[in-house]
């Protein structure tokens, strides 16, 4: 699953190669295609997001562990 | 005489202050009006009573004030100070109505040759760090953009972690919070804070640090500016953010660390995206794509189109050229044709064969042949030369 960074990022990418104009028109669709999938999936996510809290903690043998934290 | 000449000017019987009244009066001005503060002085009569209350006399070479330390404040405050010791202390000023007295209610008390001490100690760490290069500016990293997941090195019972959560949720609610806690103040402090931010850097996918803690007394920070604390956070390898809360003095976190917040929420709102911000920054994406693939659309018809027209002209001189070609061949066909010479009255004799007969020596006397003439043949015969 990506991130919303990485959606943002790759969106970003997207516009400015369909707004450079060398781009083939079977191309730019494909982009395009693939821009709307990327903005829904960021949108999704934001309305979705819900912040998590956790604890990390040290386990005696030094392994890492997260514990959710209510907050 | 005079005495009660004076007696009767002074007692208008109606306006006398009881005692009680004229305590509880200064007791309010005196409570209400003087804030917290510190006082310096040197300490005389101290003594603790079998209630645990500790009181001693504060004094300088003029004055002096009546000091207690109440044993409910005794853990926090510090260790009953020894006679001739000079101190610091935080104090509350209050009015014991009972006995008419001002005192001060003691909440801190600093010998001030260990704050001295601890002036000094900073200055030593402060300069090593400064030598080692812990505050350049060129390691100063900038902050991630979109910062997904936060470690928070503070301590899960201070007010400092419920502040940046609630920052947090309403920033960016997609973040993810990991909190390690570790004591920041008092014993253990430092050690705890440096075990803290070794473990932020086995975490995987940190993409921000935040040290900190809420605001408290000088001494309370004492663990931020502490050498080993600096150099662990130096040693974190995501970029950091110091939120001591504290507005007037710095820490030594606050000059190492990437960034200095002035609050743990503050902290928060560094760290963190705004979510307003990126769905306004996901509106103009939307909009730049749309106007993106209509553009490139645009341009692929426009595209089409003039190929068209390059193409119609390029026929268009083609058969131009062509035409041309034709009529300059039909003209010159024309010119060659011997129907042409015919016209003009011109005939062409051949033999039987349909072979062109040129010269005298082709006609034989008496041989047949064959004229061509504009609108069809004529036989012939060839006459005997006349001598």
């Amino acid at each position: 699953m990506t991130t919303i960074a990485e959606d943002l990022a790759r969106l970003e990418e997207i516009v400015r190669k369909l707004e450079a104009d060398d781009v083939e028109l079977d191309a730019a669709l494909a982009l395009f295609e693939e821009g709307v999938a990327r903005l829904r999936a960021a949108r999704e996510r934001l309305a979705a997001a819900d912040l998590k809290v956790q604890s990390v903690l040290e386990e005696a043998g030094g392994d890492l562990r997260l514990k959710d934290l209510d907050a | 005489m005079t005495l009660s000449y004076q007696m009767d000017l002074i007692s208008p019987a109606d306006d006398v202050w009881s005692v009680t009244r004229l305590t509880t009066t200064v007791k309010r001005m005196v409570e209400g009006e003087i804030p917290a503060l510190w006082v310096r002085g040197e300490v005389t009569g101290c003594k603790t009573y079998p209630s645990g209350h500790c009181y001693f006399t504060l004094r300088d070479t003029m004055c002096q004030v009546r000091c207690c330390l109440w044993k409910r404040d005794m853990p926090r405050a510090g260790k009953p100070p020894a006679d001739g010791t000079d101190v610091y202390v935080l104090v509350r000023p209050g009015f014991y109505e009972v006995k008419g007295e001002f005192q001060l209610n003691v909440q801190r008390i600093l010998p001030s040759s260990a704050v001295g001490r601890a002036q000094q100690e900073l200055e030593r760490v402060k300069a090593l760090l400064q030598k080692d290069g812990l505050f350049d500016a060129a390691r100063k990293r900038p902050m991630p953009p979109l910062a997904g997941t936060l470690a928070v090195v503070t301590s899960t019972a201070g007010a400092a972690l419920r502040d940046m959560i609630t920052v947090a949720r309403r920033r960016w609610p997609s973040a993810r919070v990991l909190v390690v806690n570790a004591r920041v103040q008092g014993e253990g402090a430092v050690e705890a804070l440096v075990r803290a931010l070794r473990l932020v850097n086995r975490l995987p996918g940190v993409d921000v640090c935040i040290v900190g803690r809420g605001g408290g007394a000088r001494e309370d920070l004492a663990a931020f500016n502490a050498e080993a604390v600096c150099r662990a956070l130096a040693d974190v390898r995501v970029p950091t953010i110091s939120a001591v809360g504290h507005e007037t003095d710095i820490s030594l976190t606050d000059l190492v660390a990437d960034l200095r917040a002035p609050t743990p929420s503050a902290a928060a709102e560094l760290a963190l995206p705004d979510q307003g911000a990126v769905r306004r920054a996901l509106d103009d994406l939307a909009s730049r794509l749309g106007n993106g693939l209509g553009s490139r659309a645009r341009l692929g018809l426009e595209r089409v189109d003039r190929a068209g027209d390059r193409l119609d002209a390029a026929m268009d001189a083609l058969l131009d050229r062509h035409r041309h070609q034709v009529a300059r061949l039909s003209a010159q066909l024309d010119a060659l044709s011997p129907l042409r010479v015919l016209d003009r009255g011109y005939a062409v004799p051949t033999d039987p064969a349909g072979r062109v007969l040129k010269r005298r020596a082709d006609f034989l006397p008496g041989t047949p042949f064959t004229l061509r003439v504009v609108d069809g043949r004529v036989a012939a015969r060839a006459e005997p030369p006349a001598e």
